[in-house]
């Protein structure tokens, strides 16, 4: 891991269990949170793109994802930290379309998907 | 900042604009090409219109709202001839609000060419009325009813984008101003913290009221508020964007529901429920664009609207000039002439959130008193309006006396 943050994630409420990246982490590279915490950095697992969300901490199955101090929605699996949270790992509590969507671009796939 | 003044426009029900346009109002898709010929080439003329030719009570209500509108001075009513909507009436009701109006039927004057010729000719008449009647008078935030939207969300635009409109919200109410937030649909997942901010019992009810419809709207028709684009610009949820785009309400109590085209009754924070209410045809859709979120905006008596964009986003606005937040410094730099101000700059550290609102303050007075936004100097004047049922205010609300 490099020790020298290139990049800063920002986490909005201190119960937040991610944080929004301010530029595009590569994997490996370390990440500076700021905002509420008090963690200094962390490595990054995977490439996480800038305004996408990094785990904080591990998050099993079925737990809430916090931001805004709000759930945003639930892992539907393990979630560890550094980890890039989106809609492969983290379903939403009331849009059911949220899992059936292309996890780079948000596009819907199959004709299915109306 | 506060005590910045400029120079608007007094209408006979006592509002003030800070524009003096003209409009041309189209009463069925059939007549819009002649209206869109009418309006070319004046640069103080906008278009808008109804393109059904069966009738609507919210679109009429919208379109008289937007006619007696204080950014408005006088109207031109065009129509087919054959449609529900009648010209007449709208020309009637912008004369009772003090304006010059006139208004034609295409197919009592010949085809397309004499129609706009006479077009062109009685939009010389209104506009010489127009600058006869018009009345400055000294205009501060007191006077200022300001909505604010947001499209083409990304993960910047609940970081900065719309918390700096927000904060900016919270000085206007402080300074006797009218704020009012929309996109109820952007709201699920959030009716504690929605119901929290009421200030009174009552506002309580209508807020725990529109939340509740909103949420069976989505349920109802399976649509919720998030597009391929936030997605890929990293927003995951709709409660996740329903949270960053809440933050542009700031934090000030909300004083209630407001229903299109219905003016706010006092000063203040206000909620518009812009979403159709559940009738014999269903719900409708809601949202179908940006565009139609900032027309129910501008039909409350908003003179101007704050859009945030984090993507990116190249519209402007008929009526009410539009002022372009980004939060995402690449999009201000891809798109500078479209873009008006950078709350990126928040991001990156190079000012406070509360540095930027004064900021973002001193734009809406620069704006108010006459400056163009972006989208004004590059021509944009886009109009949307489609079938919507609300069953209230009543009729008669929309014609603002």
């Amino acid at each position: 891991m490099n020790t020298n943050p290139a990049c800063t994630a920002f986490q909005i409420h201190a119960s937040d269990n991610v944080a929004t990246l301010l530029c595009e982490a590569s994997e490996g590279s370390a990440v500076a949170i700021a905002g509420s915490s008090n963690e200094i950095a962390l490595a990054a697992r995977e490439k996480v793109g800038m305004g996408h969300k990094i785990a904080l901490n591990r998050i099993d199955e079925g737990k809430p994802i916090y931001k805004y101090g709000v759930a945003i929605g639930m892992a539907i699996r393990q979630i560890e930290p550094g980890d890039w949270v989106h809609l492969h790992n983290c379903r939403s509590n009331f849009d059911e379309r949220s899992g059936s969507l292309d996890l780079y671009t948000g596009v819907p796939k199959g004709a299915e998907n109306e | 900042m506060n005590d910045r003044s400029w120079s608007g426009y007094l209408r006979k029900d006592g509002r003030k604009g800070i524009r003096n346009h003209l409009l041309v109002v189209y009463t069925v898709e059939c007549a819009s090409f002649v209206a869109q010929e009418i309006a070319k080439d004046e640069p103080d003329v906008h278009v808008i219109g109804f393109p059904g030719c069966y009738d609507n009570d919210y679109a009429f209500r919208l379109m008289l709202a937007l006619s007696t509108h204080p950014n408005i001075g006088g109207v031109l009513c065009v129509g087919l001839g054959c449609e529900y909507t009648q010209p007449s009436r709208i020309a009637e009701v912008v004369l009772q609000s003090g304006r010059p109006a006139e208004s034609f039927f295409i197919q009592e004057h010949g085809g397309t060419r004499s129609s706009i010729q006479l077009g062109k000719e009685l939009l010389q008449s209104i506009r010489m009325k127009a600058k006869d009647r018009s009345v400055r008078v000294p205009m501060t935030w007191a006077d200022l009813i300001i909505g604010s939207e947001c499209g083409g969300s990304d993960g910047t635009s609940g970081l900065a984008g719309n918390p700096v409109v927000g904060r900016a919200f919270d000085r206007l109410v402080d300074l006797g101003g009218s704020a009012i937030f929309e996109e109820v649909v952007e709201m699920i997942g959030l009716r504690d913290v929605l119901v929290s901010r009421a200030a009174s019992p009552s506002a309580a009810q209508q807020l725990a009221a529109t939340y509740d419809k909103a949420a069976s709207y989505c349920k109802a028709v399976r649509q919720y508020s998030v597009a391929p684009g936030n997605f890929a610009g990293g927003l995951t949820t709709i409660e996740e964007k329903s949270m960053g785009a809440f933050a542009k309400s700031g934090r000030k109590p909300i004083e209630g529901v407001l229903r299109v085209s219905e003016m706010p009754p006092h000063p203040g924070l206000w909620l518009l429920d812009s979403v159709p209410d559940s009738h014999f045809m269903q719900f409708g859709y809601t949202n179908p664009n940006d565009t139609e979120g900032i027309m129910d905006l501008i039909s409350t008596g908003a003179q101007m609207v704050l859009f945030v964009t984090g993507r990116g986003s190249v519209i402007g606005s008929a009526v009410a000039p539009l002022i372009k937040v980004t939060g995402n410094e690449r999009t201000y730099r891809n798109m500078t002439d479209d873009m008006d101000f950078n709350a990126g700059r928040i991001l990156s550290g190079q000012l406070s959130l509360d540095q930027a609102s004064v900021e973002l303050m001193d734009l809406i007075a620069d704006v108010a008193s006459g400056q163009s936004s972006k989208p004004e100097k590059l021509g944009h004047r886009e109009f949307f309006l489609m079938y919507k049922h609300q069953d209230s205010p009543s009729l008669e609300a929309g014609c603002r006396q």
